[in-house]
């Protein structure tokens, strides 16, 4: 007789939710010395855990072979989500939540750990098939998070002070999208766009001229060098009393943050080509302009792109840090300090929220347009036959 | 055809006045840390309009480094050389010879056609002129159709046929080939010599061509040159006469066993067997 594989994750899902059943699903009530709810008072959760139960020890047997039976257990567990966050808030158990409901939240964790690992190994050759495959991973599993931070701060009583929970900032940002959009304007729009701009432009320029003029590069990259180990928080102070408090002197220390990453890939970049390459340009008396368009160039992209996507989170960082030295009264570094100090922790969280949402779509921008620009290069080819 | 597979010091001959290539007591003299390094020696070699010429002999002889002198991708530091009448330097901005290296080295940005009409692209060729000629590149090297598709698309030989395409594109009068062939499988090989060979009787280009296989230089020539290593000389030119469009089949003929043996004697007796 075959030995029955028996799926770990599944059987830990049902042990749980069936344990989650049995345990006290909340502490004691320290005014009336009573639970506070029972699992049997709210049949949402109750159905919830009833069903972990039943596809848990399903799934243990049958396996979770195929992505339609993840695509079961997904569903299971976005209903259990659901139901436990549900319970949480109108029904008392947020500051309460004792074994029951950590229980259950674990035969969830082990229910959504499996469903997300089939997802991620499917493959198929279809690509519409593969490519949303490709993104639900990663937004299951962010979502997946979010939920955990939720319960467990909700679960455990966090003060609010200390961390807000998510639902918290997300109301928080949803109310304020005004003020939110003139930071935006401000800090990023400003201050970080101008300043990578200007940043790797010039950076870019300087390698150009720094590969041309030997004394340039034995000279002027120490220096670079010095320049970028300045610490910025030295430096922000210095830029505001020189450019103002106006977005000028951020996307001052922008520039100074950016400029050697950019330099100093360009000139590796530059040369990148191959002494074979540059021989065949040789063989066509081609010039030295001719040469850098045609061939050092295009062989030095990866390596601009590179500098590109470095510079795209350090802008951002660098605008944030230099609003702490002075500021007209907007922008994301200005509001994150001040509402810090009114104990407005939500409001913190949501410009935290903000600048990871733009600090993300800024680098995937940069590697949007690395893709098409460099879609030779052999970390991003496709057979096209 | 008879066995007069006629053998001639080629360096006693006055130089002709049809020369493409004519090269009188050169050397070429490499200064490294470790001492100066003989890359060539005494060379003496006349390559006259039409001819194909293949350099043979161990690696180290210096047979690349020859072709790479005559590309003035390297300088002689003694003798005389002149490509149509001209330095090597004056030649190469000429635009007087195509280059084929010993690997493809086609751009991985540029689709095949691209890479085809690069040389016409840097010599300023309108792109309506650039393209009509690409596609007759790709022609000659039976490559049509394969224009969009870029270089890793490709198999090994069909990329060195990209790259002959290219050299071939801006129809200079001297090709220089440095080991094309010399990474693909046999079968590939022999089809491609059978291609280069057809595509020389048909365009009478000048040809030189640098390879370590005795039968592709005996098959492919009208003039093999043996080299030595240690310091680089020519120590055999041997002449032949094979009919202009000869087949595979006559690697089969007495005539040329008999030429790949002399060049086989050249190779043994210019090889110091003490190391």
């Amino acid at each position: 007789m075959t030995k029955i594989k028996l799926d770990k994750f599944c059987l830990v899902a049902a042990i749980a939710a069936l344990l989650a059943l049995i345990f006290p699903l909340t502490g004691i009530d320290p005014d009336s010395g009573k639970q506070i709810a029972f699992v049997s008072d709210i049949p949402g959760i109750a159905v919830a855990m009833a069903l972990s139960v039943i596809t848990g020890a399903a799934f243990t047997w049958l396996g979770v072979g195929r992505i339609q039976y993840a695509a079961i257990i997904l569903a299971v567990a976005v209903f259990g989500c659901w139901q436990a966050v549900g319970a949480l808030y109108n029904h008392g158990i947020a500051g309460h939540a004792a074994t029951g409901f950590w229980l259950f939240i674990l035969s969830l964790w082990a229910f959504v750990w499996r469903g997300i690992d089939v997802v991620a190994r499917y493959r198929s050759l279809e690509t519409a098939k593969q490519q949303s495959a490709n993104i639900l991973v990663p937004i299951a599993f962010g979502i997946w998070l979010l939920f955990l931070w939720e319960v467990i701060v909700a679960g455990f009583g966090v003060p609010q002070v200390l961390l807000p929970a998510p639902s918290a900032i997300g109301l928080r940002f949803i109310s304020s999208t005004d003020i939110l959009a003139a930071d935006f304007h401000q800090t990023f729009i400003k201050a970080v766009i101008s300043g990578y701009v200007i940043g790797c432009g010039s950076a870019f320029i300087v390698a150009i001229a720094v590969d041309r003029v030997p004394f340039l590069k034995r000279g002027l990259l120490p220096l670079g060098n010095m320049v970028s180990a300045l610490p910025i928080i030295g430096v922000a102070p210095i830029m505001v009393m020189w450019f103002g408090f106006d977005w000028q002197s951020k996307a001052a220390v922008i520039v100074i943050m950016t400029f050697f990453p950019m330099l100093v890939n360009t000139v590796t970049g530059l040369n990148a080509a191959g002494a074979l390459e540059k021989d065949l340009m040789a063989t066509y008396a081609s010039g030295y302009w001719s040469t850098l368009f045609r061939l050092r160039l295009p062989a030095a992209m990866p390596f601009v792109f590179n500098a590109l996507k470095i510079n795209s989170t350090l802008a951002l960082i660098g605008a944030i840090v230099a609003e702490f030295f002075g500021t007209p009264i907007v922008g994301m570094g200005f509001r994150i300090s001040t509402e810090v100090g009114r104990m407005n922790v939500d409001m913190v969280w949501a410009e935290i929220a903000l600048a990871a949402l733009a600090g993300t779509a800024f680098y995937g921008a940069v590697a949007y347009v690395e893709r098409k620009a460099t879609s030779w290069h052999p970390s991003f080819r496709v057979r096209r036959h | 055809m008879t066995l007069k597979a006629v053998v001639n010091n080629v360096a006693q001959m006055p130089a002709s006045a049809d020369a493409v290539v004519d090269i009188q007591k050169l050397s070429l003299t490499f200064q490294t840390a470790d001492g100066p390094v003989y890359a060539l020696s005494d060379v003496d070699l006349t390559i006259e309009r039409g001819d194909f010429v293949s350099f043979i002999g161990p690696s180290g002889c210096g047979k690349t480094t020859l072709l790479r002198v005559i590309a003035d991708l390297e300088k002689a530091t003694g003798g005389d050389i002149s490509i149509n009448g001209v330095s090597p330097q004056e030649a190469r901005e000429n635009r007087a010879y195509g280059y084929v290296f010993q690997a493809p080295a086609l751009l991985p940005w540029r689709s095949i056609e691209r890479n085809v009409t690069l040389p016409l692209e840097i010599m300023e060729i309108p792109r309506e002129e650039r393209i009509k000629r690409g596609h007759e590149a790709l022609k000659l090297v039976e490559l049509n159709g394969f224009e969009k598709k870029f270089p890793w698309q490709l198999s090994g030989g069909m990329q060195q046929r990209a790259s002959i395409a290219r050299a071939l594109s801006f129809d200079a009068d001297l090709l220089l080939m440095d080991e094309p062939f010399g990474a693909l499988d046999e079968i590939v090989r022999d089809h491609l010599n059978e291609q280069l060979l057809k595509l020389w009787a048909r365009t009478n280009k000048t040809v030189a061509f640098v390879t370590h296989s005795i039968p592709e230089a005996v098959y492919l020539s009208t003039k093999i040159v043996v080299m030595s290593p240690r310091p680089g000389r020519i120590i055999d030119v041997i002449k032949t006469d094979f009919p202009k469009d000869r087949g595979l089949d006559i690697r089969e003929t007495p005539e040329f066993l008999e030429v790949a043996h002399r060049v086989r004697e050249g190779l043994r007796a210019g090889h110091s067997y003490d190391e």
